[in-house]
């Protein structure tokens, strides 16, 4: 579904990707794994065509730089956080990106209900919790049921209740069949979406293995702390683990 | 919390009869475009998505501004101060040189020359700098939307709300002067409402560039301020001293001053006024001698280059640059 070959892009002379491939085929779920500054959203970014790069990616056998907009309707989008307009009610929201997206909406009602939103259309966005905007993201990713979701470390901006509510919401579009790639600083995360991990480190792919023989290698602060007594020290769905 | 397999899938407008239901199999190899897209890539329907994709896009913008305060205010603004130009310039009957010219519209004319192009500038100034500031640039970009679709979209709707502004302001002024001392002609105000609007189409075209090429908002209304000074009043001061210090050529005045949009609007709009172009001195009467019924044709293609080429120079930055 999503076929990335020696994707490059610096900013300047800096190299933020460098020689990334990788094929992900339909209703794979693929986590980019890595630190601050690894590489992981501006291969999401490139990936959704708002970067200039070097290489080639394709989505369903489209380019992306050449059918950029094609590509863009086969893709669901969520951004670790969004700037939506905040006098927009939330029903307005959601018939504009629907109308972008030439999707016809039954209710918007219906949308919001799919992401644990229902009754809030009435609600201006300024009054919506950050949990809410993420679930309002997801909503306006799901329009139109696109084959591919891209997730760019959605829930950092979540306390550790909204996060867990919001990846149990992801785990279950996870099992549909849809393609999913996404960045992530968190196991939990990575452990309840993922099936593939690909870890990145100054552009590069460093590492790429199945879900289940994924042990990110534990910062400092935590190793310290399970070898004081932390049992969960890489479990918690507060943990942030950084390789 | 709704369970998602539950809930009945969305459907697209414009899928394929064997691509009907989006809830095909995805597990299986990618399918045609068509198919995985529910897209027909013919030139028809490509024009017709990016037609209806401007359209929403405008219509986004220009409810925005009827929202906003700018747009309350600048009409408010604007009608007050044109009511205040008009009632002035009618008490001040005559002997000002301004015989055969509607008062009122000669009154107006200066009023436009200030307001318009501030107003214009700052607005399109405002347009993409601000979505980027605010993080909704590459949201909305990540989208099924072309950058070109995206500006020109923006564009027509701040357009359509200045020109809303520009109309309610100048008719106000229209309609309370013609109840008050029947004096004001409806045609030249008409007249005055069109030229308008084609120099706030301009000015508006100006300002958007700016706003593709500043990153933050406050930097991009603050480079417009200032080609507002330099449009309104460095150029006039420019050529005065120009003139004087190096002796212009009538003909090289003539050039130079057509190369500024205001300046083409007011000339315009006095020659529509008042046929000889006398009131404008050497210049005028150059003009006249010169290209006598083809003035008007002049003008056009100065202001028509001016809403294309800042709006194709914005569009190419725009199409190159990052929008994070």
């Amino acid at each position: 579904m999503i076929t990335i070959e020696r994707l490059v892009k610096r900013f300047g002379r800096t190299p933020a990707v460098d020689g990334v491939s990788m094929r992900l085929p339909a209703g794979d779920s693929v986590a980019l794994w890595g630190s601050n500054g690894a590489g992981k959203s501006t291969v999401i970014r490139c990936v959704l065509g708002l970067f200039r790069y070097g290489g080639s990616i394709s989505i369903g056998g489209l380019d992306v730089r050449r059918d950029g907009k094609r590509t863009r309707r086969l893709v669901g989008y969520v951004p670790q956080e969004i700037g939506f307009y905040d006098d927009l009610r939330v029903a307005e929201a959601v018939r504009f990106f629907a109308r972008l997206k030439a999707v016809a909406l039954p209710s918007v009602d219906e949308v919001l209900a799919r992401v644990g939103l229902p009754g809030q259309e009435r609600k201006r966005i300024r009054e919506l919790s950050g949990g809410m905007k993420q679930r309002l993201a997801l909503a306006v990713a799901l329009l139109g049921d696109p084959p591919v979701l891209l997730l760019d470390e959605v829930t950092a901006s979540l306390d550790a209740f909204g996060r867990e509510e919001f990846v149990a919401l992801l785990e279950r579009l996870s099992g549909d069949g849809r393609t999913m790639l996404f960045a992530s600083h968190r196991v939990d995360e990575v452990k309840a979406l993922a099936r593939r991990v690909i870890t990145l480190e100054a552009g590069r792919i460093v590492d790429e293995q199945p879900v289940h023989d994924f042990r990110p290698a534990l910062r400092r602060e935590h190793a310290i702390a399970g070898a004081i007594g932390s049992p969960r020290a890489d479990s918690s769905p507060a943990t942030e683990v950084r390789p | 919390m709704t369970a998602i397999h539950s809930a009945t899938p969305l459907r697209e407008i414009d899928v394929t009869d064997k691509d009907s239901s989006p809830a095909h199999d995805r597990s299986t190899a990618p399918a045609s475009p068509a198919a995985l897209g529910g897209m027909d890539g013919s030139a028809a329907a490509r024009a017709s998505s990016a037609f209806a994709n401007v359209r929403t896009v405008a219509g986004r913008e220009l409810r925005d501004a009827l929202r906003s305060r700018w747009f309350l205010l600048d009409t408010l603004a604007f009608l007050g101060l044109g009511l205040a130009v008009s009632f002035v310039s009618s008490a001040s009957a005559g002997g000002l040189g301004l015989a055969g010219f509607g008062r009122t519209t000669a009154g107006l004319l200066n009023l436009i020359l200030l307001v318009v192009p501030l107003m214009s500038l700052t607005a399109g100034a405002g347009t993409i700098a601000s979505e980027r500031e605010r993080g909704m640039l590459p949201y909305l970009l990540a989208q099924p939307l072309a950058r070109w679709e995206l500006l020109l979209g923006k564009y027509l709707g701040l357009l359509v709300a200045m020109i809303g502004c520009l109309a309610m302001g100048l008719g106000g002024c229209a309609a309370v002067m013609a109840w008050r001392s029947g004096t004001t002609d409806p045609w030249s105000l008409v007249h005055l409402v069109l030229l308008s609007m084609m120099l706030t189409a301009a000015m508006l075209g100006l300002g958007v560039l700016v706003s593709v090429i500043a990153r933050r908002a406050s930097v991009a209304v603050g480079v417009s301020v200032f080609l507002w000074l330099l449009l309104v009043f460095v150029t006039d001061l420019g050529l005065m001293a120009g003139t004087l210090a190096f002796k212009l050529r009538i003909e090289t005045l003539f050039v130079l001053a057509v190369a500024n949009p205001l300046q083409v609007f007011k000339l315009w709009s006095l020659s529509s006024l008042d046929a000889s172009l006398d009131v404008l001195g050497p210049a005028g009467l150059y003009a006249l001698d010169t290209l006598g019924a083809g003035l008007p044709w002049l003008f056009a293609s100065v202001l028509a280059a001016w809403v294309i080429l800042p709006l194709g120079a914005a569009l190419v930055v725009f199409s190159r640059r990052s929008p994070t």
